[in-house]
């Protein structure tokens, strides 16, 4: 099995990259990892006419931190967003995800950028990256913008990237002290996309009132979920078992679970709020 | 058709790709290295799996035009001189291949751990061939086999 006949651009630079995007339009695809893209293009489920790698675009494998916030260039391989002290340190609720999307060879090979903008529900990465407020950076025709994680989610594999537009990186809050997060995923098996992920990053104050909290939520909608309503009644409680069954109540309300291959829709909004629960435990344990 | 050269193996080797020719393709049809094995045809199995650049990835996964510049290790290069590397002497030690399909794929997931982590827990063992399929069931050898080379190969 492989492809259909395509045309093949090697993009030097962003510019580059979104002038041949822009100038092939609907018939193009950029590649960066193509461990979906190149999959779905074998089963002919995708067929562009032209594929632009990014990956000879220099300087887009940045791990840095600059002012409050740790930044990460589209083309950071998974297994180097895995081993990163800076997320190690400040953001253990994105190793998790990285960590448990798909196996060694993928994250060898897949992008932080690719996956952002695959944008799968079911995948680990958004739920995450709403968790702690991250933004999506993205290039293109008309230049340059960052753009909040909920505003990037349109629908289902859909963003907010317009033609021609590439994913240049992320950019993730550094957490104030006293923070920690965790993202825990349920999957049928290893390295599959999940039937349901949470992800929870909080800041707790030293009465342990929860001050601030990110709920992230993957497997459960047509798009990465973020549950803000549930974020908002648990900011300034005690996160006592009565605001927790709460929470999961909103959350609960927010997800829009679809039934497919994986897991029943009944099934997935049963295990929404056991996941939201644990991963809300997992992320005060890990408060520090 | 394009012009690619990459090292295969420790070796210089050209060929002339279709853009939409796979590494594995490459490997086996037009080099004629057949241990990269096709098993799944999605990404899912890791019979494919290479070193690129170092690095375990499955090649049914990449465009070989990519590799232009490149290195790449199959498992046909990782015996020296007819001696079996010691990975692969601890899979015949510990009969770790049953039908012998996902072997290549394991030993090169399992060549690419090593050489990350060279004294990898068994659950860190387990992690890194779980892109590896074997539908004998022969995990447990397996995983003895890579803990077995680990402790012979930071003997040495």
């Amino acid at each position: 099995m492989f492809p259909n006949v395509f045309e093949y651009y090697r993009a030097n630079s962003v510019a580059e990259a979104i002038a041949l995007l822009t100038k092939y339009g609907d018939d193009a695809r950029p590649i960066s990892g193509g461990q979906s893209l190149v999959p779905l293009m074998k089963l002919r489920l995708v067929n562009p006419g032209v594929i632009v790698d990014l990956n000879p675009i220099p300087g887009l494998d940045y791990v840095r931190r600059t002012d409050g916030v740790i930044e990460l260039g589209g083309l950071v391989r998974h297994a180097e967003a895995e081993s990163a002290a800076l997320l190690k340190q400040h953001l253990p609720v994105v190793v998790d995800a990285v960590e448990l999307t798909g196996d060694m060879q993928v994250r060898n090979r897949g992008t932080v950028g690719g996956v952002i903008a695959e944008a799968d529900p079911g995948g680990d990465w958004g739920a995450a990256l709403l968790a702690v407020n991250g933004k999506v950076e993205c290039e293109g025709p008309n230049g340059k913008r960052v753009i909040d994680g909920p505003d990037f989610y349109l629908d289902f594999l859909t963003t907010a990237l317009g033609p021609g537009e590439i994913v240049t990186g992320v950019q993730l809050p550094v957490p104030a002290a006293r923070s920690g997060g965790a993202y825990l995923k349920l999957e049928r098996r290893s390295g599959d996309f999940a039937v349901v992920g949470a992800a929870v990053q909080l800041t707790v104050g030293a009465d342990g009132t929860c001050q601030e909290i990110g709920i992230g939520l993957s497997g459960v909608g047509t798009i990465p979920i973020k549950a803000t309503e549930a974020e908002r009644a648990l900011k300034g409680t005690k996160l006592t078992d009565a605001d927790v069954a709460e929470a999961a109540r909103l959350v609960d309300g927010a997800i829009e679970p679809l039934t497919d291959v994986r897991a029943s829709a009944e099934y997935r909004r049963a295990m929404a709020g056991v996941y939201f629960k644990r991963a809300l435990k997992a992320a005060q344990a890990r408060v520090k | 058709m394009v012009e690619i050269k990459l090292k295969v193996n420790g070796e210089e080797r050209t060929a002339d790709v279709e853009p939409r020719m796979l590494l594995v393709h490459l490997l086996r049809d037009v080099l004629r290295l057949t241990g990269p094995h096709v098993g799944c045809v999605v990404g899912r199995c890791g019979a494919c799996t290479v070193l690129w650049n170092g690095k375990p990835v499955k090649s049914c996964m990449a465009l070989a035009i990519q590799t232009d510049g490149t290195e790449v290790v199959t498992v046909e290069g990782l015996a020296k001189d007819g001696e079996l590397s010691p990975l692969q002497e601890a899979f015949w030690e510990h009969d770790a291949a049953e039908c012998g399909y996902c072997t290549p794929g394991m030993l090169m997931a399992a060549t690419g751990l090593l050489m990350q982590n060279p004294t990898p827990t068994e659950a860190e063992i387990k992690r890194a061939i779980s892109g590896n399929l074997c539908r004998c069931t022969g995990y447990v050898n397996i995983v003895q086999a890579v803990r077995s080379a680990a402790m012979v190969m930071s003997e040495k």
